[in-house]
């Protein structure tokens, strides 16, 4: 099916055209394939349509019947479909007309009375019976098989099972020790057990999450073109492992995933999980309407879910209803509903629930107060949004007085009644009201001012710092050169100044600032920072501040002047006077590059240039100011928590957004509104929420989410799935193989409440599942692609578990499980090559260069090329089938790449050291990578290349240097380590190891 | 014969012991069919890339496509407004901007901002071009300039993706993968598909070479501008090529033991893969060798120019001029090698703001290299079955960009109502301006294209038809030209 050429429509040819035909087997393929799109959902032409009986039994425009049940002659439809006459031929002349088998099938159909049953994937799941007493995958596939005749294949031997076993449910080779201990132990049971310890193994939850991961369009970047990172994107990513490695029933899998938020009380991990939606991508492009790239997220949800669980192809219905699938583009946009108002944002949750826990352990009551506090915090911060059209009215409408009255500040004095300072330092009232500090100068210092209550408004605040021939280099400071650090500025306003609480300020800004030491640094809270103007000495010089709530006259109020610096002497200053000005101006009103945002139209503001505006509301906003506080406060007096940031889906609070039918899926042209629902065909739900729509995914009634699951886990262990076709259980998808096997599993999965560890273990336990994969030479013509399983599929791994696979041989894998993404080696330019070269790869150190493959740092435009050459999916859609290819690169990259090169030299040191002669070497090498010793055959092209390998070596001895840093192998000469090298190498690189068997 | 060629026809003989013939320079999947070891259905397993025939007979076999990302100003380049200079500093009637969304133009204070280039007609067809590409106009008799593409993406991820893959839709093949999907490659030694890339990263990144849906054999592999050309080229340190052999050898004889017991056709299309890699190993090395072209080449296409002195910021700091230069002699070599498709990138031609410095920097970039490509192609009689396309995915406004208000303009916005984009060879009509737009170059007033139709001219002077070359995922038969597109029959000569 890989090109053209030999894509041949998949036709299902009846036997004869005496057996009776089904109609969602034979006929409705074919009415999609050729028909549908003319007499379809979407149009009528001559009256007739063929999507139901009632509708397909009409009279037509011309009088004539299409379909008369039962009457061949009298269907109008076989004569238009079997005449000569081009013009009047169906399907018209421009398409290929019907086969003769085809016409026949139609012919049975209508004789047999033109029954349009259900398409089979929505039929209920019922559980056929087992006969007999065998193992019930076997009973299904054995009797398929014994309809032709076909002997099923003999079990494969102990070193292929639990290789295939390894590869399969932990993407790991088995060890050595592992390996023997199976083949030891003869009970009956043996097979049982070994499978059982592979599914409790932790890593079990890295293989299998990483399939999920496919399905979730995981990645650590936002995908369009500046691509940014997503630093707490791994979160969502040990959510996944931890689930799996729990067993969490899939039904619940799925609820958390698409509505966890909406559980009540929530916890924090069923908050994380939301975060499946939120893989969709992000443009933060300049100039992008920010509503289109909202819709463009929904509309993936949407489809993805459809995918994902449903099986069914819901985009075809975006634009227009689907072709040949019974979803109506209505019907889309019912879908899409559900998830219209749940929007992307950033809550707190902790590191990870074993580290929250430990915390608790350790600090006990306080701490657990921590988490209403941050939930009232982030949902004062989740309603900012909400808010901010009505905030925004107001400060327009003031930054519009202020710009029509271009209102400027009028500073004046200050009066100070009090001063003092930490040092000895005295101070004389100068009649400008400015203050000169006299006697010794110290090395830091603190200034504390008492100003007299105020008597008009306060908008905006100045500090003036002045120069005097009494002070060195005339100052303003007091340093040799005049120069000063103003480490931190703080005005307050209490009764006194024990009481008094800080009046939060903005827009530091200075006349003349020091290279390296700028206004902004006295608010940043870090005393070896602050303000200076070096170069600028003897002169006079300001600072001024807003203040974020401008005071009413009669305030009592205080300013410190932090003098901290102490990287330097007598860096304090000399003389200075304090000013005030009452008048709103646009700079009082908010920082610049919040204007300056408030100045685009609301749909340009893309998440990353309103990130001001979002910081600046989070400091006027009362709730958020309060809530915020009370956190801090809380947090104050227990240890760091581990607590992060998380991007995740939550439900709009208010203004729900209505939900329009867009005409062409276009986001400019919302033609009627429509409420939440589901498929018709599909059953019934009476929700419409989320979280509802959760819950009808995997109800006992929907009989496509176990179907579909079932089809992917089976598709992982075969290669195929049971549906060839794993996204696509619509009309036009592949039957199943073996429906009755389909059902039975989507039956026992969900009476097994859900459970992904019992589906397998009843998978792998068949003898099905156990069976050798040779080819059979008499199999060629009956059966090539194994369609009907007389043997096991051979399976080349994916590219993360190539990777895995050969640094675990080689001893060198990281066993680490979750965390942040790690950066393995890279070529540097891989990276340099995204948008406009904004991002750099900076190598991990120590053990992260060689953790599992899917913990590597994804970015969308720029994936790591040893993934995406083995069909690493690309994470901008969802994908629940990878390719698999074959290629060239694949060859140069376990040949050559670095990680592959480091592993070839680590698993020649480790078999040097293991044995001693060369046979015994070859051996270890051979059964840490594919579990067993090496035929005679193998053992022989191996020792030649042993041998030559020497001999060139021995001849260059330099170059047998170079090849083995970093791992090279202790007291053995360098000569004979290289040669060994070359060999791993080769082991490294064999079929059969990248391979399931 | 070199005798690393000689050694791999040595093992594939022993490894074909059953071949009585010898095995020529075929794709190896076309012999292991010969030997019957593989059905006709898994050969294209075994080499997805082994030469196929189109639908009818094809004009073009390789493409030449050149990607100048970010949007070259048109009426700077190509479509000269002489209306538009008269109207310089006027606004736009509000009629013509009302459901008009731009990226960053503010509508209230837009003007209208006249080209300060000069425009001459040449060749025998009378094709303008700008002052700032005197080289690519003296081919104006080779070009066919369309004038009057559109498209309905305004941003630059999404508008290239329209432009590569046909829709602004993440997941879907690029041209590239879809010509070497239909037709394979002839090049034995090299991918099918090669990405060259100057200037700075696209907006894109990989998704503009990725091959969606398609298996990634159909990919672009991107050629690095420094190091090794392909991604683990080399083998690692201390391994010589005369080892790598043996151990290739080796290996061989290890999958062949397998595949023995198996008899699993991707057994034998490993072993192909590791063969070809070999090869690869010495032919991509070669390739970018220029040591053997000749001192006239490497001066005609500007190899070792240095960059112009222009203060401009967006084309990618210094070297670029050598680094294009070379990209489009390797694009010949490539294609003269038989590789597909070669896509060369160069970012970025954004020019929101400075446009007039900056353009005449990329301009003076790519002039010369483009036109020495076309007389190159063009005396190796390589030209009538190469297409060459010059293009980006959207114009830029005859509006200056007044971002944030400011008013004083000097760059220009996003504009994808009308747009022009070159293309060259491939039996593709040289000489003709194609389509026509509005006297300020706002919208389109005769034969407007979709990139669709473009695509669908394209597919079919590679002689395919566009409705045809599908590919089944997810239940819908995708192509590249999506639901629409048509063939421009007055394109073709």
């Amino acid at each position: 099916m890989m090109h053209p050429r030999f894509t041949l429509p998949f036709l299902m040819v009846a036997a004869s055209t005496a057996v009776a035909a089904d109609y969602s087997r034979d006929i409705q393929p074919l009415f999609a394939e050729h028909c549908l799109e003319c007499h379809g959902p979407d149009d009528s032409k001559g009256g007739l349509v063929l999507t139901s009986r009632e509708a397909a039994l009409k009279e037509l425009k011309s009088g004539a019947k299409g379909i008369v049940p039962g009457d061949v002659a009298a269907s109008s439809l076989i004569e238009r479909v079997m005449t000569h006459d081009l013009e009047d031929r169906m399907p018209p002349k421009a398409k290929k007309p019907l086969k003769a088998h085809e016409v026949e099938l139609l012919k049975a159909w209508i004789k047999d009375g033109a029954k349009f049953d259900q398409h089979w994937a929505y039929k209920p799941v019922v559980q056929p019976k087992v006969e007999g007493s065998g193992h019930p995958i076997d009973t299904f596939v054995h009797a398929k098989l014994a309809e032709k005749k076909i002997e099923s294949s003999p079990e494969a031997d102990r070193h292929t099972l639990i290789k295939r076993v390894h590869y399969d449910v932990l993407g790991l080779p088995p060890t050595i020790a592992e390996v023997d201990a199976f083949l030891a132990n003869k009970s009956p049971k043996a097979y049982e057990a070994m499978v059982d310890r592979a599914l409790s193994s932790p890593h079990y939850g890295e293989r299998w999450g990483r399939h999920w991961l496919d399905a979730a369009r995981y990645a650590d970047s936002d995908g369009y073109e500046k691509d940014r990172a997503r630093p707490d994107a791994w979160r969502y990513r040990d959510w996944v492992i931890r689930a799996v490695n729990d067993d969490l029933p899939f039904d619940q899998f799925t609820i958390e995933q698409i509505a966890g938020d909406l559980l009540p009380d929530a916890t924090p991990e069923q908050i994380v999980a939301t975060a499946f939606h939120r893989q969709t991508l992000t443009n933060t492009e300049g100039g992008t309407d920010q509503e289109q790239f909202r819709i463009e997220a929904v509309m993936d949800r949407t489809e993805t879910t459809g995918a994902v669980w449903l099986g069914l192809t819901v985009g075809c219905a975006r634009c227009h209803t689907h072709k040949y699938d019974q979803i109506t583009h209505k019907e889309y946009y019912q879908l899409f509903a559900y998830y219209n108002n749940g929007d992307e944002v950033t809550k707190q949750v902790p590191t990870s629930p074993e580290d929250w826990n430990e915390y608790v352990k350790a600090n006990g009551d306080a701490a657990k107060k921590l988490v209403p506090l941050q939930k009232q915090l982030d949902a004062a911060k989740a309603a900012l949004p909400t808010k901010l059209p009505e905030w925004e009215k107001g400060v327009q409408a003031k930054l519009a007085e202020a710009r029509k009255l271009k209102t400027k500040a009028s500073y004046t004095p200050l009066d100070i009644t009090s001063l003092e300072a930490k040092s000895k330092t005295k101070f004389k009232k100068l009649p400008d009201g400015s203050q000169l500090a006299t006697g010794k100068a110290p090395k830091t210092d603190t200034y504390t001012l008492e100003l007299a209550p105020t008597t008009q408004h306060l908008v905006s605040v100045k500090l003036e710092v002045l120069p005097d021939d009494s002070l060195p280099s005339k100052g303003p400071g007091r340093s040799n050169n005049g120069n000063f650090v103003l480490s931190e500025f703080k005005l307050l306003r209490g009764p006194n100044l024990t009481k008094a609480i800080e009046v939060p300020l903005h827009s530091p800004k200075a006349g003349f600032e020091q290279k390296g030491f700028a206004a902004s640094a006295t608010q940043d809270g870090n005393g070896g920072t602050g303000w200076a103007v070096n170069g600028q000495t003897g002169k006079p010089h300001h600072l001024t501040f807003q203040l974020i709530e401008p005071l009413k006259a009669s305030e009592k109020l205080f300013v410190r002047l932090d003098q901290d610096y102490s990287k330097s002497t007598e860096h304090t200053l000399g003389r200075f006077r304090l000013l005030g000005s009452s008048e709103i101006t646009e700079e009082s009103i908010a920082p610049a590059d919040v204007v300056k945002i408030l100045g685009e139209e609301p749909k340009r503001r893309n998440p990353v240039v309103i990130m001001p505006l979002w910081a600046w509301l989070e400091k006027v906003d009362p709730d958020v100011v309060a809530t915020t506080k009370a956190l801090e406060d809380a947090k104050a007096k227990l240890p760091k928590p581990p607590l992060m940031d998380a991007r995740v889906i939550a439900q709009r609070s208010t203004s729900p957004r209505a939900t329009h039918l867009l005409h062409r899926g276009d986001f400019l042209q919302p033609a009627e509104e429509v409420k939440p629902g589901t498929l018709a065909v599909l059953p019934k739900t009476s929700g419409s929420t989320r979280l509802d729509f959760a819950k009808w995914l995997v109800s006992a009634e929907n009989p496509l989410t176990p179907r579909v699951t079932v089809n992917h886990i089976w598709g992982k262990l075969f290669g195929e799935g049971l549906v060839t076709t794993a996204a696509d259980f619509g009309v036009r998808g592949a039957k199943p193989t073996h429906p009755e096997l389909l059902d039975y599993l989507a039956a026992e999965f969900m009476k097994q409440g859900w459970s992904r560890k019992k589906l397998l273990r009843l998978i792998l336990t068949s003898a099905t599942y156990k069976q050798e994969s040779k080819h059979r030479a008499e199999m060629l013509e009956i059966d090539p692609k194994n369609t009907l399983l007389w043997r096991q599929n051979r399976l080349r791994v994916e590219g993360e578990i190539v990777r895995d696979l050969t640094l675990a041989a080689a001893g060198l894998l990281s066993p680490k499980i979750g965390g942040p993404s790690v950066f393995p080696p890279m070529p540097a330019d891989v990276a340099a090559l995204s948008y406009a070269g904004n991002f750099s790869w900076k190598t991990s150190p120590g053990s992260d260069r060689y953790r599992r493959g899917l913990y590597t740092f994804f970015k969308r435009t720029a994936p790591h090329p040893d993934l995406t050459t083995f069909d690493c999916p690309d994470a901008n859609t969802t994908n629940v089938k990878r390719t698999v290819s074959n290629t060239p690169l694949q060859a140069l990259t376990t040949l050559n790449a670095e990680a592959y090169a480091e592993a070839a030299q680590a698993l020649a040191k480790n078999v040097l050291q293991a044995s001693k002669d060369d046979t015994a070497r070859l051996n270890q090498a051979l059964r840490l990578c594919i579990t067993r010793p090496g035929s005679v055959r193998e053992l022989k092209a191996l020792r030649s290349l042993l041998e030559e390998s020497r001999t060139y070596y021995r001849t260059h001895p330099d170059e047998a240097k170079t090849a083995l840093a970093p791992h090279a192998a202790p007291g053995i000469p360098a000569e004979e380590n290289a040669a060994w090298v070359t060999v791993a190498r080769i082991i490294l690189n064999m079929d059969e190891f990248i391979t399931r068997e | 014969m070199n005798p690393i060629e000689h050694q791999i026809l040595q093992t594939r003989r022993e490894f074909l012991t059953t071949s009585a013939n010898g095995v020529g320079m075929m794709g190896l999947g076309a012999l292991l069919a010969q030997e019957g070891i593989l059905t006709a259905d898994t050969v294209a397993n075994a080499d997805p890339l082994q030469p196929r025939e189109p639908h009818f007979p094809a004009k073009a076999k390789n493409c030449i496509f050149i990607f100048m990302e970010g949007g070259p100003s048109q009426m700077d380049l190509f479509d000269p407004k002489p209306k538009l200079n008269e109207l310089n500093g006027q606004p736009l009637p509000d009629s013509m901007t009302k459901n008009v969304r731009f990226a960053f133009i503010r509508k209230e204070t837009a003007r209208l901002m006249g080209s300060k280039r000069v425009f001459k007609k040449h060749g025998q067809s009378g094709m303008e071009f700008s002052d700032l590409l005197p080289n690519m106009a003296r081919h104006a008799d080779d070009w066919l300039m369309i004038r009057s593409l559109h498209t309905d993406q305004f941003n630059h991820h999404p508008g290239q993706l329209v432009l590569h893959c046909g829709r602004a839709q993440f997941g879907l093949p690029t041209v590239g993968s879809w010509l070497n999907y239909g037709l394979g490659s002839m090049s034995k030694n090299l991918p099918g598909y090669v990405v060259l890339s100057a200037g700075r990263g696209t907006s894109g990144g990989a998704s503009l070479w990725q091959s969606g849906f398609l298996p990634s054999s159909y990919a672009g592999v991107l050629f690095r501008n420094q190091g090794e050309p392909v991604l683990n080229l080399k083998n690692p340190p201390g391994i010589p090529m005369a080892l790598q052999r043996k151990g290739l050898d080796a290996l061989m004889e290890l999958n062949q033991s397998r595949y023995d017991q198996f008899r699993d056709p991707e057994i034998a299309s490993r072993i192909a893969a590791y063969e070809l890699a070999f090869r690869m190993q010495a032919a991509a090395p070669e390739l970018i060798d220029i040591k053997d072209e000749d001192a006239k080449t490497l001066e005609m296409y500007g190899v070792n120019r240095a960059d112009a002195q222009i203060k401009a910021s967006r084309g990618g700091g210094p070297g670029q001029y050598k680094a294009f230069a070379t990209n489009c002699l390797l694009a010949r070599r490539l294609v003269e090698r038989g590789v597909r498709f070669v896509s060369i990138m160069h970012a970025s031609w954004d020019h929101h703001s400075n446009l007039d410095n900056e353009l005449a920097y990329n301009a003076g970039m790519a002039d010369q290299p483009i036109a020495a490509l076309l007389t190159d192609l063009k005396q190796r009689g390589l030209l009538d079955d190469t297409m060459v396309v010059f293009g980006s995915e959207f114009g830029r406004t005859p509006l200056g960009e007044n971002r944030g208000g400011n008013p004083d303009a000097t760059g220009r916005d996003h504009h994808p109502f009308a747009f022009t984009m070159l293309a060259a060879g491939g039996g593709l009509k040289g000489g003709l301006t194609y389509g026509e737009t509005d006297e300020i170059g706002w919208g389109i007033v005769r034969d407007p294209v979709d990139l669709h139709d473009f695509h669908a001219t394209m597919l079919n002077q590679f002689g395919f038809d566009h409705l045809k070359l599908t590919h089944r995922f997810s239940g819908r038969d995708f192509r590249l030209t999506d639901v629409s597109g048509r063939v421009i029959k007055e394109w073709i000569a």
